[in-house]
């Protein structure tokens, strides 16, 4: 019996760092988001913070295209 | 499509009851967390999650031909062999989501091939090593891998989203929750609505309707697809409420680190060549997502009596297909009487469930499924038993109304 204790333990590291990585960028993304509510709400404009969401949630967007990607190979 | 016998006919069929079952089970991997938190309407959550399982099912072609993993020898496999196993898996389905409890349709499905092939060649054609390599190790590793994974993103997202609030926050954390949902929508229509394309195509070449090494005909995917498709949006709400609301308290954050983990789980190990049950993998990250909020909690005895059921899943369903191929071994009338028990105690199941309605529209609804700590075992035992009992007897008149007999105090509209 050969448990393929490799690929259950790259499963584990892909997985930890790949789900920490998105959630922590998307709420970055979110926080971006938010800033610029407020900055909004007090009459200013938030440039930099929206940029940064965007490329966040850009970055989760291409997460996902990859996951759908390996769905269909 | 000249040679297509009746059990070829009765297997088919069957496949595809399976495949609904495996629906309707598994619409709460998908969607349990996204309804509890409130980003989708739940009539809206489980139409998204059927159209995305059937976009799934077509998505790619590379069929699963291994559906058993290499668990029992394929070689001598006939069709009353797969159906027998395909009875078991249906019943154990079925009698989970009574219970409220996320299981893995997969486990049942092997463990039904197992039982039937058991009961069919012996113990020889079963690989022990395979099944502790390919079942027992990842139904360990997926919750934990999983859930570790959603408790450190729901850490990382509540420290550093002290600063999200407001409108952009809700709506972000909603449309997260609803893409990485959709993503395990995908993946299920892809892995699961294959598996019983792959079935039915092995009882098609075992029947000789078609060549051996085959692809599916288009036929067996799209119906596989419908099924599946069918399943799902009838939704299991019983299994969406224990997952939604009853392992833990679900708060947006916590849904989206939740979601996000078991897709990554999902994918990453199907890609990396050690698969892990959705199911598993769903309810360790909500699990996960649950301890990973101060002052979250996680209600560990609905957690135990769905673990119980993860280890009950297997033996049963072999016990029952075993049985059933027992019965069938003797001629079309045992095959006729298995199919009949198979509709007749599903029918009783429903029957059962009428008494406590659980729909769409209160399945958020805060009263945690089922007072019975301890109950699901016997439960199970109590709902398990009665068929190798009445088949093993051959009384079937006698035994199929048994487990319809506690439903005439269900007077509830239908």
């Amino acid at each position: 019996m050969s448990i393929d204790w490799v690929a259950l333990g790259s499963v584990f590291g892909v997985s930890l760092v790949v789900t920490v990585a998105l959630v922590g960028l998307f709420t970055l993304g979110i926080s971006g988001l938010s800033h610029r509510e407020r900055a909004a709400a007090q009459g200013q404009s938030a440039g930099l913070a929206v940029t940064g969401a965007y490329a966040c949630f850009a970055a989760c967007a291409a997460a996902v295209a990859y996951g759908l990607y390996l769905i269909m190979a | 499509m000249e040679s297509f016998s009746l059990i070829l006919a009765i297997v088919v069929v069957t496949a595809l009851a399976f495949d609904f079952t495996n629906g309707f089970h598994d619409t709460a991997n998908a969607m349990a967390t996204t309804i509890s938190t409130g980003a989708l309407r739940p009539k809206v959550a489980v139409a998204m999650s059927a159209v995305l399982n059937l976009v799934g099912a077509f998505l790619s072609v590379e069929v699963a031909n291994t559906i058993s993993k290499g668990l029992v020898d394929e070689a001598g496999i006939r069709p009353e062999v797969i159906f027998a196993a395909l009875v078991g898996a249906i019943l154990w389905n079925l009698l989970t989501w009574l219970v409220g409890l996320p299981s893995s349709s997969s486990h049942a499905l092997m463990g039904g091939l197992i039982g039937a092939t058991v009961a069919s060649a012996g113990f020889g054609a079963v690989h022990g090593d395979v099944l502790v390599t390919k079942v027992l190790i990842p139904a360990i590793a997926a919750p934990l891998v999983a859930g570790l994974a959603a408790m450190f993103a729901t850490r990382l997202t509540y420290r550093m989203g002290k600063r999200a609030d407001g409108k952009s926050a809700e709506k972000g954390y909603r449309a997260g929750q609803i893409a990485s949902a959709g993503l395990v929508s995908v993946a299920h229509g892809t892995n699961d609505a294959q598996k019983t394309m792959g079935i039915i195509t092995l009882a098609l070449v075992a029947g000789g309707a078609v060549a051996p090494d085959s692809d599916p005909p288009m036929w067996v995917i799209l119906s596989a697809g419908i099924a599946i498709a069918l399943g799902t949006y009838l939704g299991g709400w019983r299994i969406i409420r224990t997952m939604g609301k009853g392992l833990t308290d679900l708060q947006p954050q916590q849904g989206f680190a939740a979601q996000t983990s078991a897709a990554t789980v999902i994918l990453a190990s199907s890609h990396l060549g050690f698969s892990l049950s959705t199911t598993h993998s769903v309810s360790g990250s909500v699990m996960g997502a649950g301890l990973g909020r101060k002052g979250g909690v996680v209600r560990w005895s609905t957690a135990t009596r769905m673990f119980v059921a993860w280890g009950l899943t297997l033996p049963a369903a072999a016990f029952v297909a075993a049985v059933a191929e027992w019965v069938c071994g003797f001629g079309s009338w045992g095959t006729a009487a298995v199919a009949v028990f198979l509709v007749a105690s599903s029918a009783a199941i429903w029957k059962i469930s009428r008494r406590e309605v659980v729909d769409h529209t209160n399945v958020n609804d805060d009263e945690v499924p089922g007072e019975e700590p301890s109950g699901v075992v016997t439960q199970a035992m109590a709902a398990v038993t009665p068929p190798p009992a009445g088949a093993v007897t051959g009384d079937l008149a006698a035994t199929i109304p048994a487990p319809a007999d506690p439903a005439p105090p269900a007077k509830t509209t239908v």
